[in-house]
């Protein structure tokens, strides 16, 4: 499988992040890069085998759903970079 | 003449709480050599004051006779673990200007036990790098110097470089590191010094900036594994913040430092004897069979089929994870935000901006293999190899107690060297990811230097937390290296 500019520029959109043209092109040739190393994985069989997400084999534990913490708008909003009151604040986005 | 930077720090301990050396005393020596060795970059911050503050405290303490288990030792925190009023960067831009208003767990264990927070140790950004040249502020340097190229500045390795450098230096007495695919263990070798990955689970996440979650784990950087016991057993313990925090008391590890190893059976898999190794790597893993062997173990070679593939497997599952991570970075709610002309805008400068080279290179890597029509081909069955990683080691253990493997495949290389090839540099993780991938704890313990005079570092592997053999077996492997070599730099 090979990532052409499109890919990169698509995958790049989705995770928010700017490359220009020369930064596609080399990000495509080192991603193409890293993705042909990794297909090596195509040589296990793992049919019939689980995904493996967990590797404690504890069970999650569960609590009651209440509020715990909180409480202190000026703690959490002390590093916000613009607040306005007790909010935090982003460029306009309904006209 | 001895010099109380001298002492280790399970002999600091003794020396305080006998107060021949005071706590501030101790400390002022510290800050003082960190403020002469600035260039080898081992701190982003030093909290000098607060230093002061925590010492003084423990003298209190201590001559009150209500001294705490370590009260007085001067360590360095790497900068990825959250201090409350103190600036936090995990070495991003991204970062910029974040000072926590809460402490993590693991941290706050620490001060709990008495330690004294000599600053915030340099680290690759987010924590991905094997060199620790991907931070925004700067590379570190490690304190040893090839023989062939004496004027040459090495990597202390990555992601923890600043906190092993700092042991290595005597910069700090002992430092936290963090480790997810082998980034407390191969900076451990690079420098020098004992590097602990607990099992995951061992040591509580919440307050430490995450980067692939399901394979984070915190541990100690220390001069020798006697000190590391004593700081896992500080770091270490159960919290309801972190769900995924193992409900298990924690052992006294000093106590099972007892040298002995007669009667064990250590498997050396044949997987991790590569084709193309340096010669030296291969005839230090056979120095530590013998070692071993002498002193009554069984070694046993054994197979572990998928070694190979764990690699490849982690560089799926932990850009997958980050690339979700790192998605918080939004320039909203703390840190850098360089405005823009719509929120849109705004996120793409930010981030673009924020973010370095390698962070961005992982996030991309990360949003594909998570993208509608890769999901399955890729994120899955890297689950999938995954499970098949965990086998080998499970497998394995029901034939051997532990298992012993070079920590990495070569010793420390120049600044700037491997930074153009990705996958060059990420072969640096190539024995320490398949015991990230299992959950399994893992100790690297300096055993011999290269020929270029640099430190080389064998790796002790156990089951699912068993860190009282690992250090068992870690302690009798050092106590037969006698590891007393020095680096050239450092105080």
């Amino acid at each position: 499988m090979s990532l052409d500019k499109g890919t990169v520029r698509r995958v790049a959109q989705l995770a928010r992040l700017r490359l220009d043209d020369e930064q596609l092109e080399k990000t495509a040739e080192e991603l193409n890069k890293i993705f042909t190393w990794i297909e090596q994985l195509d040589e296990v069989d793992v049919s019939n085998i689980e995904p493996l997400a967990s590797v404690t084999g504890h069970s999650l534990p569960e609590r009651m759903d209440e509020v715990t913490d909180g409480n202190y708008p000026d703690r959490v909003l002390s590093n916000a970079p613009d607040r306005a009151s007790n909010f935090f604040t982003v460029p306009k986005v309904v006209e | 003449m001895s010099s109380i930077l001298d002492l280790d720090l399970a002999s600091a301990k003794s020396a305080l709480q006998k107060k021949e050396v005071s706590a501030v005393e101790l400390t002022e020596t510290y800050l003082n050599v960190m403020s002469s060795n600035d260039h080898l970059n081992c701190y982003i911050t030093s909290t000098p004051e607060k230093a002061l503050d925590m010492a003084s405290k423990s003298d209190d303490r201590i001559y009150s006779g209500d001294a705490l288990p370590l009260d007085g030792i001067p360590i360095g925190i790497k900068d990825l673990f959250c201090t409350d009023g103190v600036l936090t960067t995990a070495g991003s831009h991204i970062l910029n200007g974040f000072i926590p208003t809460y402490e993590s767990t693991v941290t706050e264990n620490l001060w709990e036990n008495g330690a004294v927070m000599l600053g915030k140790c340099n680290m690759d950004e987010f924590a991905m790098g094997s060199a620790n040249t991907t931070s925004y502020f700067g590379a570190v340097e490690n304190p040893w110097r090839s023989d062939d190229r004496k004027k040459i500045p090495l990597v202390p390795g990555g992601s923890s470089g600043g906190s092993a450098s700092a042991v290595a230096s005597r910069l700090a007495l002992a430092a936290t590191g963090t480790d997810t695919g082998g980034s407390i263990r191969q900076p451990g070798s690079f420098c020098g010094v004992v590097g602990l990955k607990p099992t995951y689970g061992r040591c509580s996440r919440w307050g430490t900036i995450a980067f692939a979650s399901s394979l984070d784990q915190a541990g100690p950087l220390t001069r020798t594994v006697h000190d590391a016991a004593i700081m896992l057993k500080a770091m270490a313990g159960h919290d309801p913040k972190d769900s995924t925090s193992a409900n298990l008391q924690v052992p006294d590890f000093e106590r099972a430092l007892t040298n002995d190893v007669r009667g064990l059976r250590i498997g050396v898999p044949r997987e991790y004897l590569l084709d193309g190794m340096p010669s030296e790597i291969e005839k230090l893993l056979e120095i530590g069979m013998e070692m071993l062997r002498t002193a009554g173990a069984t070694i046993v070679d054994v197979s572990m089929p998928h070694t190979k593939f764990a690699l490849p497997t982690y560089y799926i599952i932990a850009p997958a994870e980050a690339s979700s991570n790192l998605a918080r970075y939004d320039g909203v709610r703390y840190g850098l935000r360089i405005e823009g002309d719509n929120l849109d805008d705004m996120y793409e400068k930010t981030l673009s901006f924020g973010f370095g080279a390698e962070v961005k290179r992982r996030i991309l890597i990360g949003t594909y293999v998570l993208s509608a029509g890769y999901y399955d081909a890729y994120y899955l069955k890297a689950q999938r190899v995954r499970s098949l990683i965990k086998q080998d080691f499970d497998l394995v253990f029901d034939n051997v107690d532990v298992l012993l493997t070079p920590t990495a495949p070569s010793d420390a290389f120049a600044i700037g060297e491997n930074d153009d090839d990705p996958i060059k540099m990420y072969l640096n993780d190539i024995f320490t990811v398949p015991a990230s991938l299992a959950g399994v704890p893992a100790i690297s313990v300096p055993v011999g230097l290269s020929k270029n005079k640099l430190p080389l570092g064998l790796q002790i592997i156990g089951k699912m937390f068993d860190e009282e053999l690992v250090l068992r077996v870690g302690g009798a492997l050092e106590g037969m290296a006698g590891f007393k070599s020095r680096p050239v730099g450092g105080a």
